[in-house]
């Protein structure tokens, strides 16, 4: 039955009704379905599963809501109101251990890989230009290191100014990056206590949260002198004139995992073939994404300037969509990894990309008291789920949509140990105590924060 | 006496002429109240001297009505139009009229397009489920709503839904509780530091409450009332239903108390003292706590549904906000010129039920 199912699609192609499927369509216990976004690129592969009817094929009939905030988008998805959402890696990890807000949310698809920036505004942009080395090309080297940064904000403490920075969410990628990139120049983020959530215990930049699409305009009113956001927010700041983007999350860590899709541990247990039937539409919508070598990235753009899905000028989105960014005005670069949807296995969802999200929970004192390797893995394995991944992963390849060799089919689920880091750190991500110990800024071993300063370990 | 005849035809048939001009005079003064209530007062002019009233008292009378507040209108729009680019956001420079208004037919075409994305969306759903019939799976045959996105017309019906449904409550809550108000002088000292305290609270402060609230309260949801609409409509309530209270229990209060005297000496039962003798008489303050309630209710209205994001105007603005394309700013022009437009228009429905309902000179 499958089978002849699988050649029937591969002999009508798979065109926006793409009826192939339907003989061999899952049995879905729910079929009209809510899901929310963030206005970011890194949507795409939602926009796409919905506008190349690949959620139709599987039986779903999907409203895609633009969400305020991450907050909000977490809320609503706890609640019910959303069935499934556009998420920061670290919501559904932090709210299974409890952080923040309490819900078991899993993750059975992971969005992408990179697409985020660090813009900071002109003023600071003048002060650092002097101290990042210039290449034989009479260009800027990049990646620009934090340490460009640390005289700068060493200048705004002597006039004493704070040196502010914004970030869209506490547990948000964007946390970790920007804190990654300012730590490994010298420059410390600021930890979490139990009893501080803030996050500015000990801080030289002060990080607070602002929501992806209004950076740009809380820097320009001055508010934040920096920040780091998901695209096409770095672009729009570049295109507007008020900040300029000095590195990608490319160059801090090459190939990072960036959004998952999340959906709560109740969903999926009470609805196990709706959850496989979206699975499915969207490996399918971040193939399309890829295919042949970014070759729809332009459709891809025309439809997330649309203005239900991200709204920004198509000329600003496909400024990263496309294989470039453009940092200072006119210097345009080719960063071809800029944002990838589907090579490198990217919406596998890896154990050992959680378990480096939870590092750096513990890292900045989110996750307050130590805990051993084995709890990382545990917490990992409760939200990430490659089983129903792979489950999908298998009736696609069944159907002909997809590749055999897309899939990594034997894997435990933890990439191999990486050094790509910015400060070339090595990571693995079955030994997160002994990476903690590695980084010089951060909690490690038994340390805690009580009140301001580091005790223990 | 051929004369005399004539002469008295003549009288006759002018008599009848001025019978008939009288009669039509009476008909356009009836017909002006009418127009006054939806704005087209300046037709009644235009229409006597249509009939054969003096041109001279009418061109005045139109001068009046119809060209001055033109004049006020263009010269609006001319000085946005001339001080508009001049101010450079970052967005470029603030759109003019012309540019609102090729913004505007946009929007319309979009409504278009998306209507017929819809009608292709059910056309697919059509063929799937005939091919399910046809493969003998009848019971797995599903009839699903359109799943794309609300246009602007759409999100200009959702506001006009919530801000009626917030307002009946509100009118339901407020006119009894006024009445009683009006009525005792004890309810009133009891209620009135609590009106006092209350009637300042801005939506935004509610919205947090309210949506708690109702999403702890509201647990069988139906489609028809999502529980987005039914967080914004009570919070409309909450911020619109003072100026009926108060006025309502500000209309009872001052009804003649030789009236409220003979209602007591003639022992009428309470319910007819309030239907027969204190609704009528406070009727005329009680639509303009409604007129005033309305008002701030579509006020409100925005801003909640801009801060909780739920469908309507107030979203479609906030959106535009964050999507920031060079369209952005002229589609939020349009939003603004909406909302006024449709403030305006809900104000003269108010006005017009008022006028058919009351009867006093204190219109």
């Amino acid at each position: 039955m499958r089978l002849a199912a699988g050649a029937l699609a591969l002999g009508l192609g798979s065109g926006l009704t793409a009826s192939s499927a339907l003989a061999d369509m899952l049995d879905v216990e729910k079929d009209e379905l809510k899901f929310g976004f963030i206005k970011l690129t890194d949507m795409a592969p939602l926009a796409i599963a919905y506008e190349k009817g690949y959620f139709e094929d599987e039986g779903l009939y999907v409203t895609i809501e633009a969400q305020a905030n991450w907050k909000v988008l977490l809320d609503r998805v706890i609640t019910g109101e959303l069935d499934g959402a556009h998420m920061l890696a670290g919501q559904p990890l932090a709210a299974t251990i409890g952080f923040g807000t309490k819900a078991h949310i899993i993750t059975p698809f992971s969005m992408d890989l990179n697409g985020n920036g660090i813009t900071v505004s002109n003023e600071v942009w003048e002060m650092m230009k002097p101290n990042i080395p210039v290449g034989d090309d009479g260009k800027l080297v990049h990646p620009i290191k934090a340490d460009a940064l640390k005289p700068v904000i060493a200048k705004f403490k002597s006039e004493g100014k704070p040196f502010n920075m914004g970030m869209v969410f506490p547990v948000s990628t964007h946390n970790y990056e920007l804190r990654y990139w300012l730590a490994s120049g010298g420059i410390n983020p600021g930890y979490y206590s139990a009893t501080d959530i803030s996050g500015q215990i000990q801080a030289d930049a002060l990080l607070s949260v602002t929501p992806p699409p209004q950076m740009p305009a809380t820097l320009e009113a001055g508010t934040i002198h920096g920040y780091c956001v998901g695209e096409p927010w770095n672009q729009q700041a570049v295109f507007k004139g008020i900040g300029v983007p000095v590195i990608t999350d490319y160059e801090i860590w090459k190939n990072n995992p960036e959004k998952v899709f999340g959906i709560t541990a109740e969903f999926a247990e009470k609805y196990p073939n709706t959850t496989l039937a979206l699975t499915k539409a969207l490996i399918r919508a971040a193939k399309w994404l890829d295919e042949n070598d970014n070759a729809n990235r332009m459709e891809a753009v025309e439809i997330l300037s649309k203005s239900e899905y991200v709204g920004a000028d198509p000329e600003v989105i496909a400024n990263s969509m496309t294989g470039t960014f453009e940092y200072e005005k006119g210097d345009k670069r080719e960063v071809p990894d800029f944002n990838v949807f589907y090579r490198y296995y990217a919406t596998y969802p890896y154990y050992s990309d959680a378990v480096w999200y939870l590092s750096q929970m513990r890292r900045w004192g989110q996750i307050a008291e130590a805990k051993d390797d084995a709890w990382f893995k545990e917490a990992a394995a409760k939200v990430y789920r490659p089983d129903i991944y792979l489950k999908a992963a298998r009736m696609l390849v069944d159907e002909g949509n997809a590749a055999e060799e897309d899939f990594p089919w034997d894997s435990d689920g933890y990439r191999e140990p990486t050094s790509d880091f910015i400060d070339g750190i090595p990571y693995d991500g079955r030994k997160p105590n002994d990476y903690l110990t590695k980084l010089p800024i951060g909690l490690k071993g038994q340390q805690t924060i009580d009140g301001t300063s580091i005790v223990g370990g | 006496m051929t004369t005399a005849t004539d002469f008295d035809g003549d009288m006759a048939a002018r008599e009848m002429q001025r019978g008939a001009r009288e009669r039509w005079f009476a008909r356009i003064n009836r017909s002006a109240l009418y127009l006054n209530v939806i704005g087209l007062g300046w037709l009644v002019p235009l229409m006597k001297m249509a009939a054969g009233d003096n041109p001279r008292a009418q061109l005045k009378e139109l001068w009046q009505q119809l060209v001055i507040p033109l004049i006020g209108i263009i010269a609006f729009i001319a000085l946005w139009a001339t001080f508009a680019p001049t101010v450079k956001t970052s967005l470029g420079a603030i759109p003019g009229p012309v540019a609102v208004w090729g913004e505007t037919v946009n929007l319309y075409h979009d409504h278009v397009a998306e209507r017929e994305k819809a009608a292709a969306f059910y056309d697919r759903q059509e063929a799937r489920n005939a091919k399910l019939e046809a493969s003998g799976k009848a019971d797995s045959v599903k009839w699903r709503d359109y799943t794309g996105k609300p246009t602007y017309l759409d999100q200009i019906i959702t506001s006009l839904k919530t801000v009626a449904v917030g307002f009946i409550i509100a009118t339901i809550i407020a006119v009894p509780v006024g009445i009683f108000c009006g009525l005792s002088r004890s309810v009133s000292g009891a209620l009135n530091p609590l009106i006092q305290i209350f009637k300042p609270v801005s939506p935004l402060a509610w919205l947090p409450i309210v949506t708690m609230i109702v999403s702890a309260v509201y647990a069988d949801v139906s489609d028809a009332l999502p529980k987005s609409l039914v967080i914004s409509a009570v919070t409309v309530t909450l911020c619109s239903l003072w100026p009926t209270l108060i006025n309502t229990s500000l209309g009872v209060a001052s009804i003649d108390k030789d009236l409220m005297n003979v209602s007591r000496v003639l022992q009428l039962p309470t319910w007819k003292t309030i239907t027969k003798l204190v609704l009528p008489s406070s009727l005329p303050l009680i639509f303009t706590g409604l007129r005033l309630s309305l008002g701030v209710g579509w006020m409100v209205l925005i801003a909640a549904e801009m801060l909780a994001q739920n469908p309507g105007l107030g979203k479609f603005v906030w959106d535009e906000f964050q999507n920031g394309s060079s369209s952005s700013l002229a589609k939020i022009i349009v939003a603004v010129l909406t909302i006024g437009i449709i403030g305006f228009l809900l104000d003269r429905l108010m006005y017009a039920l008022q006028t058919a309902f009351t009867y006093s000179a204190n219109r």
